[in-house]
């Protein structure tokens, strides 16, 4: 029992993560019509930033305070993704305005590879640390109710701690500001928007911007996790099913979705992979979303979709 | 020679359906593909058979099956290369667990499990489209890496997960030297070619069209959305997956499943909107460019940096070339977001009015 | 008018249909006889394109029945419609449009092809003749709508009174029994509209063609067809010969925005 749960929960942390990642697809989905596979370039780049400035910042400035460093690193990075974010609406999106989804995808591809590309010609092709002051030590919970106790990570929990924290943050954008209005009234209709005078192109960059720091912070916490490499950029196909889960215009389907995933993953890890063989938990994923599709094909809480003639 | 349609009058439906109407179109296909037979054996080394000419054959092919689904079908899939393994591993099994099967059967044999599996990947279109099929067929992608690298079997339990074929030989013709497997790709890819063509002017190409168009008025001038979706399944995963033995017997000639990785979908479904959605013509051409563009980069890159007296190094030139690929692949969708297949016509459309502007 | 009509070959029979807790069509009944020119009128919102869905089975009755040539059906779907030769046109036109006119048409004859997969990949002998007398057929469609001229160009390039009537001329590929039309006329210009208006009565003379149209143009409506049925908020308030409607007050009602 005690093990199941610790799956459990530890399903549930590595779920938030590709909540994380999802949410970035879906954001930019949302307002754009685009379906971004640039986010796992954006995880990896915005990661690779951090981990090279948190070096660089003490070298130049000659600051001895992790903290600070990491501070001024963070801060570089953010300002970097918003650059990217711009760049991006300007030289890319403002001129494939109405093309199909497919010709869109392909452009976000291209954008991967110009990221992939820049990023480790800037920030080099190493693995680099992120040490951001996470916890590392295991911590035991619960030893009174459950035989044995609940083993858990502090890191992870830490970790779903800032997700949940930027997802609430997001949420309170979306709804209370006149900004996440504005970003609400576009993705539902980018026609209408525009005609009562919502700056498309500004909006553009705003969600590029937001999702471009939901990268960051992915980044940061894959990569104190698991160290800043080119498999980063993997981590955009390990959102995908979580996408398709969820519903591509959904935040809260992205949220439950990755928690889904994640706990399905860990489940099937432990418990079906001795009996099938090992490393089956990437197209686990992708079978249980599609399962899912064929009884919803709209996804969690994606909108239905009715034909009319 | 002016390029002119004057004078040249169909004076029955057969005329009118050929697939080049125009004599000069009909006169150049051929003579390139006679040129391509005879002339390129005569002239071509070694490192271009190589490196350029069979790939773009095998990748060609295989850009024609995903075009007939993604371009004619209108079903995106990101999946192409899970349907180029099977393919790859299908044929090699067929190829060694059957003594004595003729090597053009085996690639068949390879290609039709490939449309079977297609066929089953192919079940969630019917409930799903658009971006949501196109994660779908990933699934198909991820799961076959899998397959192929943990199950011993199809790799006749090959300690280093690497299979390997040697020996080709049709009938008493031994597949040796690079001409000769110039010679084979070339032949089988202008089989397929014409099948293709063939396939998408007739009825079933229309119903692959309309249901790409337009699915809801399709079925209500009857065609059934289950046989047409999944019949491009299976057409395409058929290219797709003969391509896929090709790749594997005739270019790789040992393989692992990392030949087939996602990279690989995503390159054909590059070549397949570079060239031009639903042309087949369009298929060569991407094909091309996304083949011959790395190659370039990656002599060219070197070569300009010493003229501005920089050298560059391995890491940075790998680094560049995934810069520029990316940045003209942007470049050319927002240029020409139908392909080169639609400038192509487009230049035609202008030839013929030449000098004329209208 | 002294035109002759055959048997009744389509029957609804008490028909409705809700889209989750909202009602399109209430107990709606209604009959075409063969070879008439049969109307739905109504207000916007009345329901009759649902109605038109639901003869060829684009969306499922909740309740009711089908009756076409004495044949029941609960649950029509658009193949079994289109094999009973039904055939039909669409309000928002549903043209295939990165086609050329020509293959349009030729979907429309999509039912009556015989070879199969293979033997068109290798253009074999079966599939090149058959494909040749279809384009022959198809071509009579293109005389007889007089749209040669635009036969080889995509349909997405055509202006939008010709799309309306290539989307005729599928239809008509189809050689269908019966053809629904769904406001054939809508947005098109007094000329386009008397054109179709003469396809219209020709189809339906030349060919015997029963025709069951909606339209929102009065004088059309009232000169074209045999009966008329009149739909308002999903239910039927009026039904004969369009002399008889005129003179249904509540007919006059509800196209005066009468209150309910």
């Amino acid at each position: 029992m005690g093990f199941f749960i610790e799956t459990l929960i530890g399903g549930l942390m590595a779920g938030m993560l590709y909540s994380l990642v999802a949410l970035g697809f879906v954001l930019i989905f949302k307002a754009s019509g685009v379906f971004n596979f640039a986010q796992g370039a954006m995880v990896l780049f915005a990661a690779l930033a951090m981990a090279r400035f948190s070096a660089w910042i003490p070298e130049w400035l000659g600051i001895d305070s992790r903290l600070l460093a990491n501070g001024i690193a963070f801060i570089l990075s953010a300002a970097l993704m918003c650059v990217v974010a711009w760049l991006i609406e300007r030289l890319v999106l403002r001129h494939l305005v109405n093309q199909d989804g497919a010709t869109l995808l392909m452009a976000t591809l291209g954008i991967a590879y110009v990221l992939e590309g820049i990023g480790s010609s800037i920030f080099g092709s190493d693995i680099y640390r992120i040490d951001v002051g996470m916890p590392k030590e295991p911590v035991m919970i619960l030893e009174g109710s459950i035989e044995g106790g609940l083993l858990i990570n502090k890191e992870d929990f830490v970790a779903a701690l800032v997700a949940a924290l930027l997802v609430g943050t997001l949420w309170l954008f979306f709804q209370k500001t006149s900004t996440g209005r504005a970003l609400r009234a576009v993705a539902d209709d980018h026609q209408a928007a525009q005609s009562i005078g919502i700056p498309l192109n500004r909006i553009w960059v705003i969600v590029w911007c937001v999702a471009g720091l939901v990268a960051l912070v992915a980044g940061i916490i894959w990569g104190s996790k698991l160290g800043v490499q080119f498999s980063l950029a993997t981590v955009a196909l390990r959102g995908l099913p979580v996408v398709i889960l969820g519903g591509l215009t959904s935040i809260p389907g992205a949220i439950i979705g990755g928690l889904i995933i994640g706990v399905g993953e860990k489940l099937s890890e432990v418990y079906l992979g001795p009996l099938i063989g090992g490393g089956i938990e990437i197209w686990f994923a992708y079978q249980l979303a599609l399962v899912f599709l064929l009884f919803r094909p709209q996804g969690l809480f994606g909108e239905k979709i009715i034909d009319r003639v | 020679m002016l390029y002119r349609e004057n004078g040249q009058f169909r004076t029955s439906y057969a005329a009118d359906q050929q697939i080049f109407p125009i004599a000069q179109d009909r006169w150049a296909i051929l003579a390139i593909v006679v040129f391509a037979f005879v002339g390129v054996p005569l002239l071509v080394d070694e490192y271009l058979f190589r490196a350029i000419l069979i790939p773009f054959l095998i990748l060609s092919l295989a850009a024609i099956g995903v075009n007939i689904l993604v371009g004619y079908c209108g079903q995106i899939t990101l999946g192409a290369g899970a349907f180029m393994a099977v393919g790859a591993y299908a044929a090699y099994n067929f190829h060694i667990r059957l003594d004595g099967l003729p090597l053009l059967v085996s690639f068949l044999l390879g290609g039709c499990t490939a449309a079977a599996v297609g066929i089953f990947f192919g079940i969630p279109s019917l409930r799903v489209r658009g971006l949501y099929l196109a994660v779908a067929t990933l699934a198909a992608q991820f799961f076959t890496d899998w397959v192929f690298l943990r199950v011993p079997w199809f790799t006749n339990n090959a300690s280093s997960g690497s299979v390997s074929v040697a020996n080709l030989q049709i009938l008493s013709w031994q597949i040796e030297t690079p001409t000769d497997k110039y010679l084979l790709c070339l032949t089988i890819l202008v089989v397929f070619a014409l099948l293709a063509k063939n396939m998408t002017r007739c009825a079933i190409g229309r119903q692959w069209m309309a249901i790409r168009d337009m699915d809801v008025a399709a079925e209500v001038i009857g065609i059934r959305p289950l046989f047409a979706k999944l019949s491009a399944f299976a057409v395409s995963s058929f290219f797709v997956g003969t391509a896929g033995a090709l790749w594997g017997f005739v270019h790789l000639a040992s393989w692992e499943p990392a030949a087939f990785s996602v990279d690989r979908s995503f390159q054909l479904l590059f070549m397949v909107i570079i060239g031009g959605l639903g042309s087949i013509m369009g298929s060569f051409f991407g094909a091309a460019f996304i083949v011959i563009l790395p190659i370039m980069l990656n002599q060219f890159l070197p070569a300009i940096g010493r003229v501005f007296g920089i050298s560059i190094s391995t890491a940075g030139v790998s680094h560049a070339e995934l810069i520029i690929f990316g940045v003209l692949i942007i470049f050319f969708l927002i240029k020409e977001p139908h392909g080169i297949a639609r400038m192509w016509s487009t230049g035609k459309e202008k030839l013929r009015l030449w000098p004329f502007p209208h | 008018m002294g035109r002759e009509f055959g048997e009744v070959i389509l029957d609804l029979q008490s028909v409705s249909l809700a889209f989750g807790g909202v009602k399109a069509l209430t107990d709606i009944s209604f009959n075409v006889r063969e070879h008439e020119i049969r109307a739905i009128i109504g207000p916007n919102g009345a329901g009759k394109s649902s109605m038109l869905n639901v003869i060829n089975g684009v969306y499922r009755p909740q309740q009711g029945e089908i009756i076409l040539r004495g044949q029941h059906f609960t649950r029509m779907n658009p193949y079994k419609a289109a094999r009973a030769g039904i055939s039909r046109t669409f309000q928002n036109i549903a043209l295939f449009k990165g086609m050329s006119v020509i293959d349009n048409l030729m979907t429309g004859r999509n039912l009556k092809i015989r070879s199969n997969l293979l033997q068109q990949a290798f253009w074999w002998g079966p599939a090149r003749r058959e494909e040749l007398a279809h384009r022959a057929k198809v071509e009579e469609v293109i005389d007889f709508l007089e749209i040669q001229h635009i036969r080889k160009t995509p349909v997405g390039r055509l202006p939008y009174g010709l799309q309306k009537r290539v989307d005729l001329g599928r239809a008509l590929a189809m050689e269908p029994s019966i053809l629904l039309l769904d406001e054939p006329m809508a947005g098109m210009n007094v000329e386009e509209k008397q054109d179709m208006c003469r396809f219209i009565l020709d189809v339906n003379d030349q060919f015997g063609t029963t025709i069951v149209l909606i339209e929102h143009d009065m004088g059309v409506v009232m000169d074209v067809s045999d009966r008329v049925v009149v739909l308002d908020y999903g239910r039927k308030i009026g039904d004969g010969v369009p002399d008889e409607v005129r003179a249904n007050p509540e007919v006059v009602s509800a196209y005066l925005g009468a209150s309910h």
